[in-house]
């Protein structure tokens, strides 16, 4: 979008315009803005999903309930790993506003690695809990339980996806503003699903152990 | 048959003369065009010009053209199921079976409300929120090219389900546990829940666009409080879209996983809730009824202003009342299901922000009658709509406010009073204001006014026909006639029904009347022709510049610096000598390239959605690489913009002053 604006007199007698009188904003900003939108609607997403949850918790049809499933020493490696993998995607942020390539590969090789092992580790959870007969078609609960955390691992895997693109054009575009631009979509795609793993840790798995 | 799933021949409806007709005449007229196209050589105009077109404009005519071409199809539902309940009374049974009816009142519910009414809306937002801001397009061009073509996709595959398979015989809500493997074994719940996940990625991604559009690009000068009100109704619409779409999606999903994966979020067995579903469905479906309904107020908002050459009364209040509805939409869900058998008190409350709903909109009514009040109102085709919709909306609403009230409520749940309810308030709410909206903008897009005296003869047979449509049916319901029945024994409803179906003759004829007006319109658009670029005095930035716009819609970007903005540019202009363009300067335009993208998406998009409706697995495993390898294109071309140089901006805007002059 040009910003080209009219040099007419009758402009002159406007003092300096406020923030929303400024005409069309950068494109770096119509982004990021646009992508917070994004996420929002996908945090709303996941909402309806928890509110499924929260209806379903204790609709086991008999079968196993989440205090007697969910192994809390996987589930916090697992948030490690996540956590860790944010940190690393932040250096990386850094890497790139510097212009610094081999940092930028490298802090994004181990925020890939961190989610891969992230998701390694969801799906032999899953695995397990099938393997016992507490698979999505067990129970209500077990279906929203795999639903929701299986939504969140599908983000995960959506992620590493996006990852490994962006790492492509880096390579063979180099951080031109376009590929800066969905770089920082991506971090903050890589942050929001972060944020979503904080709650689904708490209401999924620290409040299925409490009861 | 594994390698085409559950498909084959038996799929299509070969003893149905009905269907097998409506087929025919389908795919008879989509060769034609086709072939028509193609022998006259206008494939390589519409590809370059249209369908790989990311100007805002052009895309909102696409939508207008995809919903009007669906309203026939949702019309032609309509009058099938009043010439049905016509006939079908005590002995008779009418011509259609009641599996084929229960399909024809679900495709009728879902085309009007996902490909009749939502298309109308964004086609309507497209073309005129950018050049109501003042700004050359919307912040993510390729991406509403997108949205575009994955609602045609959902349209698509919708109409696909009337000659390979069927369509659900669910209603358009799709409630479980009916709508479970259990009770619906066919694929007619699948095309619903796949065509409504497929257009509905394509309307959050509109809602993402318009929200960021409005809020972060408009031109210098306009800060929110000198938008022009149908802006701000876009907004408002937008920001529910992006907060509630997904929740559709999102219960749409969990829908498919019980009928695909066997999970069971509504099963009626293994502790699944089939009331969450309802719950969850109309906490997207209420804020729908906004996104709908506020940028049809918004379009009110602008006529009534424009023809009355007076400034919109209590724009401060209109403002209010819009985002005071953008936040209560969300409170009031559960006045769709008082009957679920929740407590006394939880009736109540949504009972009580039911009302509380009505006053906000009451606001905007007083708005529209005192803008007109000492007006000089011209009573053109807009305006007629305009005016037949503050008259039938308040009527409308009434009726919805006695339907908040939870014991009345319980009387009449389903019946034919509430199906006229909801008539009442939508048809004359977002039917009338597109027909406003298209009267009014049309010769913005394309440079010639539609013809009056058949949009006037168009705008009464829908009036009056609206009314006797749907008046006896608060008769029938009162008597106690529930919704959606394909027989009855009740003699005495019959009298009702057949003014009904007169109704919807009348309302045929109001069809037609703006069929003949589009026709006629065109054969004489050198005597409508619209030099001026502001035919009806307008207010806003969109009248400032030439019909049709060009791409750039602005050759430099106008200063804002009040509401009303246009006519506030007019009047400085009376008084001072306007520049000459000679003496302007104009700077090169960079404009966002064509891309293939939202086609080529929706084609696979189309492709994959067809294979899981039928189980066809490795087809929509091949359809889902066909996107990703459609977006991972896309990320990589190397040309994004182009720019329009500065001379020829110069050439456009020297030839539409002259034009203008004259």
């Amino acid at each position: 979008m040009n910003v080209a604006v009219a040099v007419d007199d009758e402009v002159r007698y406007e003092a300096r315009p406020s923030g929303s009188e400024a005409g069309p904003a950068a494109k770096r900003i119509v982004v990021g803005f646009g992508f917070w939108v994004f996420l929002l609607s996908d945090i709303v997403m996941f909402s309806a999903i928890f509110a499924a949850y929260a209806v379903l918790t204790h609709a086991t049809a008999g079968g196993p309930s989440g205090a007697q499933l969910f192994n809390q020493r996987s589930v916090a490696i697992e948030t490690a790993c996540l956590l860790a993998s944010s940190y690393t995607c932040g250096l990386m942020s850094i890497a790139i506003a510097s212009r610094r390539y081999a940092a930028t590969y490298w802090a994004a090789l181990v925020t890939f690695l961190l989610g891969a092992c992230f998701l390694a580790l969801e799906l032999r959870e899953f695995a397990g809990m099938i393997a016992i007969e507490a698979g999505p078609q067990r129970s209500a609960f077990l279906s929203a339980f795999f639903t929701l955390v299986g939504c969140h691992g599908l983000h995960v895997t959506a992620g590493l996806v996006w990852l490994v693109v962006m790492m492509a054009q880096v390579a063979i575009k180099g951080l031109q503003a376009t590929v800066e631009r969905r770089l920082l979509c991506f971090t903050l795609f890589w942050h929001a699903l972060d944020i979503v793993w904080v709650w689904l840790f708490t209401v999924v798995y620290l409040k299925g152990v409490l009861s | 048959m594994t390698l085409l799933g559950k498909l084959d021949w038996s799929a299509i409806p070969l003893d149905q003369p009905i269907i097998m007709g409506t087929v025919g005449c389908m795919v008879l007229v989509i060769v034609s065009v086709l072939a028509w196209v193609t022998l006259k050589g206008h494939i390589p105009y519409l590809w370059r010009d249209w369908i790989t077109s990311v100007d805002h404009k052009r895309i909102g005519v696409m939508y207008l053209v995809l919903a009007l071409v669906m309203l026939l199809r949702g019309f032609a539902d309509a009058i099938m199921m009043r010439t049905q309940q016509a006939l079908a009374a005590g002995g008779a049974q009418g011509y259609l079976p009641p599996e084929h009816f229960d399909q024809i009142f679900s495709a009728h519910g879902t085309i009007m409300i996902f490909f009749v009414a939502m298309p109308l809306v964004i086609g309507l937002m497209n073309f005129a929120v950018p050049l109501q801001l003042g700004v050359r397009d919307v912040a993510f061009p390729t991406m509403n090219s997108i949205s575009f073509w994955l609602t045609a996709s959902g349209v698509l595959l919708t109409n696909v389900s009337l000659g390979i398979g069927e369509f659900a015989k669910t209603g358009w809500v799709a409630y479980p546990p009916l709508s479970e493997l259990q009770f619906s074994p066919g694929v007619g719940v699948d095309y619903y829940l796949w065509s409504l996940q497929i257009s509905g990625i394509g309307t959050l991604l509109s809602g993402v666009n318009f929200v960021t559009t409005i809020l972060k690009m408009r031109a210098p000068g306009m800060s929110y409080m000198r938008m022009p009100v149908f802006c701000w109704t876009a907004l408002a619409s937008n920001l529910l879209i992006v907060a509630a779409f997904p929740v559709l999606t999102a219960t749409l999903a969990m829908l498919l996983l019980d009928r695909y994966l066997g999970f069971h979020f509504f099963t009626v067995n293994a502790s699944g809730n089939p009331m969450m579903y309802v719950n969850l469905f109309w906490v997207w479906g209420h804020p729908e009824v906004y996104i709908l309904v506020l940028p049809a107020f918004g379009i009110y908002s602008e006529v009534s202003a424009t023809f009355s050459g007076k400034p919109l009364f209590g724009y401060r209040s209109m403002v209010g009342a819009t985002m005071a509805i953008c936040v209560l939409s969300y409170t009031v869900w559960l006045h769709h299901f008082f009957t679920m058998g929740a407590s006394a008190a939880i009736n109540a409350f949504f009972g009580i922000t039911s009302m509380i709903i009505a006053v906000p909109t009451g606001v905007k009514i007083f708005n529209w009658l005192f803008t007109m009040y000492g007006g000089r109102v011209r009573f053109s085709v807009p305006v007629l709509w305009t005016i037949g919709f503050m008259v039938a909306f308040v009527f409308g609403g009434l009726t919805g406010v006695l339907l908040a009230l939870p014991p009345v409520d319980w009387q009449v749940h389903n019946s034919l009073f509430l199906v006229a309810h909801f008539h009442h308030v939508i048809i004359p709410g977002v039917v009338f204001a597109a027909m406003a909206g298209y009267n009014y903008w049309f010769p913005k897009a394309f440079g010639f006014k539609l013809e009056e005296r058949w949009g006037t003869a168009a705008f009464w047979c829908w009036f009056i026909g609206f009314h006797l449509a749907f008046m006896p049916l608060y008769v029938v319901g009162l008597m106690g006639m529930t919704r959606r029945l394909q027989h009855y024994d009740v003699l005495a409803w019959r009298p009702w029904l057949l003014v009904a179906e007169a109704g919807a003759v009348m309302i045929l004829a109001g069809i037609i009347c703006q069929i003949v007006q589009l026709v006629m319109s065109i054969r004489h658009r050198e005597e409508l022709r619209d030099t001026t670029g502001d035919p009806w005095n307008g207010r806003t930035l969109e009248w400032s510049t030439a019909s049709p716009p060009p791409a750039w819609n602005f050759a430099v970007l106008p200063q804002v610096t009040g509401i009303d903005a246009f006519w506030k540019s007019k009047q400085r202009e009376r008084t001072q000598q306007a520049q000459s363009p000679k003496e302007r300067k104009f700077e090169p335009i960079e404009m966002p390239k064509n891309s293939a993208a939202g086609f080529v998406t929706a084609f696979f998009a189309v492709f994959t959605g067809f294979a899981l409706i039928w189980h066809i697995w490795w087809m929509a495993g091949a359809g889902a690489i066909g996107i990703f390898l459609t977006m991972l294109a896309f990320a990589f071309r190397d040309e994004e913009e182009i720019e329009v140089p500065a001379d020829q901006i110069a050439r456009f805007e020297q030839a539409h002053q002259a034009e203008v002059a004259v």
